[in-house]
């Protein structure tokens, strides 16, 4: 099944009454208890707690003390498909979607082979028509290969469904040829997605540059490495009059010129991960390979300069960055181990365990900012709505839980928050009417 | 002490526990017969994934002189060289019941990640650039066999910093036995954020005199994949240590092995004021110890008793 842009297996339209969640949809303005009912995979009625009758024909959800979201959107995953099924694939990749709440996903190209030509994206849409258990949509190859030398037909990927373009993993080092995508962007449209790195400043480094770095003797990265490029490929975008979003930003500086070109009017979005949100280089002291990623947790001003732009709007969403690796693959010396973390089943817990609960930022703003990568990609965004399609999470703010003790819904379990425990437990995901995720078990058991 | 994998498992009583052991052991090795039997019918398996020669054979030495059964393992030469994971040679090697695993690596943190995969004692032998704990041990042995004590002691540490594990241990070590600890060289060889490790500074070496002990590290080619001074030419003008910009008084020290006429003269090299061979002495006995202190020390993990006629040996 395809819907705008993503593709899924799809599943029986689902009926449901979830009866006395709190509702909060910072879009609709929904802030208060009430009850849901999903008749054939829509939204039917919205109604005060205990209104709705639960028809026949409808599982009825008892969800008095739960929270009822829209679906998680999150526009950068990497599900390892093709190439690389031992770390992920598109049937384990959306399952642990669901279960963090996520109700559509963006997958990245930088598999084996690349995604930078139409056979290889229409057979990732096949795979996912039939594997998927949440809406998918892909992004492709800026360059042929990631090499950066030459364009991909960026018209034809379009065509079969690319929602944009993106080198991530790499940057696209040479401005001439960034300049060169973003002209061919007016005729195909879509979004170009950045992942921002100055192969001049970074190259063998793996961590980021201070003290830590310089504790451990590993060579590290300073800020400027990626925020020196952010600048540059934003005044591009801004001549060219083309559409860029940032990917996992992790510096300071990076916000700032984020900022600094926002307000002159160019086309440039940005996302931060939960990790970067929630960590410092002071992890990576432990010389676990879990904190492994790139670009590297930074300084306590970057991780506080990127909650602020959440706040203030210069970071437009939060995105995980899913980057599973297989156990083997980790177990090295960290200037040895393959970058990334996953993310997908701790982004919601993690952010709201460390920045909402402690009131840093309100739950209404990290709802937000799961859900406003959508419209990024020019994608619906979800919404507690009469007549949409039900996505949902269904989620517990009062369970905790800790990461991995009962395993990982990945295939992978490179999980950077490994031990810690979380607030906030997914019991419900409803994607494009299916249900795609539940827990609800659990939530008896641990009322 | 279950395992020695950087300075940071040793507070200032620890060092000076091994180190006085150390000196004990150094009567040893005064005697016709060099050999103690401390560690009889235990195995301690050297694993080097880099070159080594003085601290191969001086862990070499220090097992066989504490009677171990030893297995020395060169990368180059084993079943590494083939691909295997070190994961999985530790777990070929355990099979042998080792007591201490020995391990240097290219990389920072294998000490670390193979103490979490064997039960055996293992001691960092410099794990990229990060740590070389013995190192640093060997060389507060040398310098509190000359001075006595490193309290208020100022230590300059010129060179290349950045490549440097040797540096990164002799900072923890140095400071934590009341040392005042400097570091000096090219810019682009002292790592940003180095000063949070307790250090100061300085891109010149015009306040040098102030020094007790100038503790030169070697210019590490090896490890650099691009330029990081303009030429080793300009680097002996502004940083070499020679005579001339030595005093008298100041002691001069070097991890080896020595790039002669890179980071020091020939004259100093062979100056008395430079304790390069006892550095080399000292590797052996601190080793001894440090293998004590692991396998047969109060914290040792499977103590084994004292052997008769040892008790002297090691009474300190």
């Amino acid at each position: 099944m395809s819907v705008k842009g993503l593709f899924f297996a799809g599943g029986r339209p689902a009926d449901l009454l979830i009866r006395g969640a709190h509702l909060l949809d910072p879009r609709t303005g929904l802030d208060s208890p009430g009850d849901v009912l999903v008749r054939a995979g829509e939204i039917a009625e919205i109604g005060a707690p205990g209104a709705l009758p639960a028809p026949d024909s409808a599982e009825t959800v008892e969800a008095e003390g739960l929270h009822l979201f829209p679906g998680f959107v999150d526009p950068h995953v990497h599900f390892r498909t093709p190439g690389q099924e031992h770390k992920e694939d598109l049937a384990s990749g959306t399952a642990a979607a669901a279960a963090g709440g996520f109700t559509a996903v963006i997958a990245m190209p930088n598999t084996a082979p690349v995604v930078d030509d139409a056979p290889v994206l229409r057979s990732l849409r096949d795979a996912a028509e039939r594997q998927a258990r949440v809406p998918v949509g892909f992004l492709a190859a800026i360059t042929r290969g990631l090499a950066g030398s030459e364009l991909t037909e960026m018209a034809e990927l379009r065509d079969a469904g690319a929602l944009g373009f993106t080198d991530d993993g790499r940057p696209v080092v040479s401005a001439g040829m960034l300049r060169k995508a973003l002209q061919y962007q007016r005729l195909t449209g879509g979004v170009l997605g950045l992942h921002e790195e100055d192969p001049s400043l970074s190259n063998g480094c793996v961590m980021h540059e201070g003290a830590v770095s310089a504790r451990l003797g590993l060579a590290g990265y300073p800020s400027v490495g990626e925020s020196t490029i952010v600048a540059r490929d934003a005044a591009l975008a801004k001549f060219e009059e083309g559409r860029m979003h940032f990917q996992h930003l992790s510096a300071a500086e990076s916000v700032e010129a984020l900022a600094y070109w926002k307000g002159r009017g160019a086309q440039v979005t940005g996302e931060a991960s939960p990790h970067h949100l929630t960590l410092t280089d002071e992890a990576v002291l432990s010389l676990d390979t879990r904190y492994k990623m790139n670009p590297p947790l930074r300084a306590e001003s970057d991780r506080q300069a990127l909650i602020a732009g959440l706040k203030d709007g210069t970071i437009d969403c939060i995105a995980t960055d899913h980057a599973p690796h297989a156990k083997h693959e980790k177990e090295v010396p960290f200037e040895e181990a393959p970058n990334g973390v996953t993310g997908l089943e701790t982004s919601f817990a993690s952010v709201y365990t460390e920045l909402v609960k402690p009131g840093i930022i309100p739950l209404s703003l990290l709802i937000e900012k799961l859900t406003s990568g959508a419209a990024l990609f020019d994608l619906c965004t979800p919404r507690i709505e009469v007549g949409l399609p039900a996505n949902l999470a269904l989620v517990d703010l009062g369970a905790s839980w800790v990461v991995g003790e009962h395993g990982y819904v990945s295939r992978s379990a490179n999980s950077c928050f490994f031990g810690r425990t979380f607030d906030g437990v997914v019991r419900l995901t409803v994607a494009a009417g299916t249900v795609a995720h539940r827990a609800l078990d659990r939530a008896e058991v641990a009322a | 002490m279950r395992h020695l994998l950087s300075i940071d498992d040793l507070d200032r009583e620890g060092i000076e526990r091994v180190l006085d052991r150390a000196a004990s052991f150094a009567e040893v090795a005064g005697r016709e017969i060099k050999k103690v039997p401390a560690l009889r019918g235990r195995t301690v398996v050297n694993l080097f994934y880099e070159a080594s020669t003085r601290t191969s054979s001086s862990f070499e030495l220090a097992a066989k002189r504490l009677s171990a059964d030893l297995v020395s393992i060169r990368a180059a030469t084993s079943a590494v060289a083939k691909g295997e994971s070190l994961k999985d040679t530790i777990a070929t090697l355990t099979a042998y019941d080792p007591a201490a695993i020995v391990i240097r690596s290219p990389h920072a943190g294998a000490a670390k990640l193979v103490a979490g995969w064997t039960d055996a004692a293992v001691v960092n032998a410099g794990d990229g650039k990060h740590e070389h704990p013995t190192q640093a041990l060997l060389d507060v042995f040398t310098l509190r066999q000359r001075l006595g004590s490193l309290d208020g002691v100022k230590i300059w540490i010129v060179g290349d910093v950045l490549h440097s594990r040797v540096a990164r241990s002799d900072i923890l070590a140095f400071t934590r036995m009341g040392a005042q600890v400097t570091l000096s060289g090219p810019p682009t060889l002292i790592p940003r954020g180095i000063e949070a490790l307790g250090c100061t500074v300085e891109p010149t070496l015009e306040r040098l005199p102030e020094a007790d002990v100038v503790y030169v590290l070697r210019m590490q080619h090896e490890r650099m994949s691009e330029a990081y001074v303009p030429s080793l030419r300009e680097y002996a003008m502004r940083y070499q240590i020679g005579l001339d910009r030595l005093r008298p008084e100041q002691l001069l020290m070097h991890p080896g092995p020595v790039n002669r006429g890179v980071e020091l003269s020939g004259d100093a090299i062979d100056s008395p004021q430079a304790l390069i061979g006892q550095q080399v002495e000292a590797g052996v006995v601190v080793r001894m110890a440090v293998l004590y202190e692991l396998l047969a020390g109060a914290g040792a993990a499977k103590a084994a008793p004292v052997p008769a006629g040892f008790e002297s040996a090691v009474a300190a």
